[in-house]
């Protein structure tokens, strides 16, 4: 049945697209099926039966309930694909197959988990990897937000990138690179929540990092000890992660870090430190010292890492611990953030 | 130069490597300046300045911090009020996590009440216009900076004739806290004057502490420039044994003030006595609702119960706030009270002294 | 106290209010309790209003004060060893 049938037979979810009857199987059909078609997955059966290379696997999950659901620079659907293809790609894993579930709140329109569908399955084409299975349940209204949705994703890792996850190699000496400019999806999604009347062009950086991740892995082997994405707590909590776990002590040069002017005025304006923004496009990564610069100049080759910069580096000084090299010479301490951070007058 | 090149050129570190030169250069006797502004205190951490001062040269911080002076009682109110099935409270998000005898307006909020956090009291007016069925109480809170803000909407709320705006009232001014320290018996040799409460206020309200306590008040911006510049007047000042009112924060800060401001101000608000966390009640340093506005005053309009304050034996955030303490004297610090759990004011606030010291010494 | 920051006023609106920009963010402010100020002054935005007008003269005094104490220092620099 063509979508517009389904636009002019039901322009909302209702309680009966969950119920597994035919209504459902429509739903799948008209907008899962439709965006997301796969030899596997167009099979449709309980479990999706797959090849997977000889080699270890990776194996990861999220869930997405970010408010507002559309956002500049993306929306809910894209956030679920480019989280998990992330998470697989700073380990060190090739993506490969997804699973995509959804709780949609009944009343949400069917030109939305339209759109939802369709950029998922932009984002999933473009990063290499297949929606493979899924689900779809439908709650009454007020019984969750909109749409939740979770994806898990499988991946596999090969030797040498094995020991990238833990960071188990990372020593002083290295260095540490980031691929662009933080903070922009955290503000991006702050200003885009109506009663901060904020008028901005900042937009969410959220992307798939697998194709960047791969440039440098197969061009630097060996090079990379360590990466992270630096998603909800923003680079300082990797950062504060990276010193606590490996017991080394961690250096950050602000003059380095990369940071867009419309993002430092919202930062400005609401008494808020970048360095705890969340970003959904950045991958932190620590580099032998001897190799940090060739890693960077392939990195800037990248339309995703085009302001790829040096930001800092790992020593054997106040082990645990993450100092700040101020803009103005002076230096602090960089700690976990205890919650959210909140729009202060002070 | 564009202007805000301009503005930018006192965040120039080549201009504090030399101040702080400079500084060195000149401080012979240990001096200790207290600042008494949240702005001032996260400003100095976040540029990490203490790092580039010399030895002799010490920065206590002071109950700069309008959410470390707020008394548990005022809280207990604000959770009293949220609590009301008709009233949204509206509140900055510095107050959110202050614990009161038993819960937070954040935990009141996780429990369904109506808690809605706003960058500006306007917003909370609008709130009201857009729920006239409810009653929308607004927090103000802060010192001579914020409290003529709150003054202009309550103006506004007045013109447009809105009667279910309410504003309950924390707002406390600086002068008398200042002189109350020394008088405490607080070791300082001369204060780092707020910027912002004085482009509000002017430089004269100060006359008193250095004419009468001795000592130098520089008014200081916010850039470390500003910082540090005024550190240096104030140890100039202070080898020269000559304690004055100086201005340093110049392109914001005229002797005489905002008058407009001052007026609307007053226009709103009277002084009361205030009590504050760590030094009890200081007379006239509070500013209430007058009479002639009653009409948007919760404490006077908006009937509650409110829970008995319960201070925590063990929190002793008053004797930090003066400095008489520091927070690893605590028992409670990092043992029941961290940036997550906080017991006292002290450890909410981003400028409190203990939040400060547990993000500093959490790694030992 | 606290949280002020410059902005460049882009135009005056209705109801005492402004258009200002922080830093490329642009956001209205009430001018409530400020007077005289024109598109492209500078001021003062705390919590939804202006506080004061930024004095660029003023702060250009400054800097020049202080310029004078780099260069001092600068001299000192070259002086050898």
């Amino acid at each position: 049945m063509h979508i517009i049938d389904i636009v002019a037979m039901d322009k909302n979810i209702s309680l009966n697209h969950g119920s597994g009857g035919k209504l459902t199987h429509q739903l799948i059909s008209d907008v899962f099926l439709k965006y997301f078609h796969n030899e596997t997955l167009d099979q449709l059966t309980d479990a999706a039966l797959l090849h997977i290379p000889e080699s270890r696997i990776a194996f990861t999950t999220d869930s997405f309930v970010v408010d507002p659901i559309f956002f500049p620079g993306g929306n809910i659907g894209k956030l679920a694909v480019c989280g998990t293809v992330n998470d697989l790609a700073v380990s060190g894993a090739r993506p490969l197959y997804l699973s995509a579930s959804f709780i949609i709140e009944e009343g949400l329109s069917m030109e939305t988990l339209d759109t939802i569908a369709k950029s998922m399955a932009e984002e999933a084409h473009a990063a290499g990897v297949k929606i493979v299975t899924g689900d779809t349940k439908v709650v009454a209204h007020g019984q969750c937000d909109k749409v939740f949705i979770n994806t898990a994703g499988i991946g596999v890792v090969s030797g040498p990138h094995e020991k990238i996850a833990t960071g188990m190699n990372v020593k002083p000496g290295d260095k540490i690179i980031i691929n662009g400019d933080i903070a922009d999806h955290g503000m991006a999604i702050l200003c885009e929540r109506e009663n901060l009347k904020f008028k901005t062009d900042i937009q969410s950086d959220c992307a798939c990092l697998n194709s960047l991740i791969d440039s440098v892995l197969e061009t630097e082997p060996g090079a990379v000890k360590f990466m992270r994405d630096a998603t909800r707590g923003g680079l300082a909590t990797v950062l504060c992660e990276l010193a606590g776990e490996r017991k080394v002590g961690v250096e950050l040069d602000e003059e380095s870090l990369p940071i867009s002017e419309p993002v430092l005025g919202v930062c400005d304006l609401l008494g808020f430190d970048p360095l705890y923004i969340a970003n959904e496009g950045k991958v932190v990564l620590v580099v032998d010292g001897d190799r940090s610069e060739k890693v960077l100049n392939q990195m800037r080759k990248h339309p995703l890492g085009k302001n790829s910069n040096i930001i800092g580096e790992v020593v054997d000084d106040h082990n645990g611990m993450v100092l700040l090299h101020t803009d103005v010479g002076g230096s602090r301490i960089v700690d976990m953030l205890a919650g959210d951070q909140l729009p202060r007058i002070c | 130069m564009k202007a805000m090149e301009v503005f930018d050129a006192f965040r120039d570190r080549r201009t504090v490597e030399n101040l702080a030169g400079e500084i060195r250069k000149i401080s012979k006797k240990s001096i200790v300046l207290m600042e008494v502004c949240g702005g001032h205190t996260m400003a100095i951490q976040k540029y990490g300045l203490p790092a580039l001062l010399p030895e002799t040269v010490t920065l206590k911080s002071g109950p700069g911090c309008p959410v470390c002076v707020t008394s548990q009682s005022y809280i207990n109110r604000a959770i009293a009020y949220c609590r009301l099935d008709d009233v949204i409270l509206t509140t900055y998000g510095d107050l959110i996590r202050v614990p009161g005898s038993s819960s937070s307006l954040e935990k009141e909020r996780a429990r369904g009440r109506d808690v809605r956090i706003v960058y500006s009291s306007l917003d909370a007016l609008q709130i009201a216009k857009e729920h006239p069925d409810k009653k929308v109480v607004f927090l103000g809170v802060g010192f001579e900076t914020t409290a003529p803000t709150t003054a202009a909407t309550i103006i506004r709320a007045d013109a447009d004739k809105i009667s279910n705006f309410f504003v309950y009232s924390a707002h406390k001014v600086m002068p008398p806290v200042m002189g109350k320290l020394v008088d405490e018996g607080v070791k300082i040799n001369g204060y780092i004057a707020p910027g912002h409460v004085s482009t509000i206020t002017g430089s004269g309200i100060y006359k008193d502490i250095a004419g009468k306590y001795g000592l130098g008040c520089v008014v200081s911006g916010f850039e470390p420039v500003d910082i540090l510049n005024s550190v240096l007047m104030l140890v100039k000042q202070f080898e020269a044994g000559e304690p004055k009112v100086e201005i340093e924060y110049t392109r914001a800060v005229l002797p005489e003030g905002n008058k407009k401001a001052q007026q609307l101000l007053y226009e709103v608000f009277e002084h009361r006595d205030d009590w504050w966390r760590g030094l009890d009640v200081i007379p006239k340093s509070g500013l209430g609702i007058r009479d002639k506005y009653a009409s948007f005053d919760a404490e006077k309009k908006i009937e509650v119960e409110v829970e008995e304050t319960k201070e925590n034996p063990g929190c002793i955030c008053g004797e930090i706030l003066k400095g008489l303490k520091n927070p690893r004297q605590c028992k409670l610090f990092a043992r029941g009270c961290d940036p997550s759990n906080p017991v006292g004011a002290c450890m909410v606030s981003h400028e409190g002294a203990c939040h400060a010291y547990y993000r500093y010494s959490s790694h030992g | 106290m606290c949280l002020s920051i410059p902005a460049r006023v882009l135009a005056i609106e209705k109801e005492e209010m402004a258009r200002v920009s922080v830093r490329g963010v642009e956001t209205l402010v009430s001018l409530q309790l400020v007077e005289n100020v024109k598109p492209d002054d500078y001021v003062l935005v705390h919590t939804g209003y202006a506080l004061q007008r930024l004095s660029e003269e003023e702060a250009m005094e400054s800097l020049k004060v202080l310029k004078e104490l780099d260069d001092a220092m600068d001299d000192l620099e070259d002086i050898p060893e």
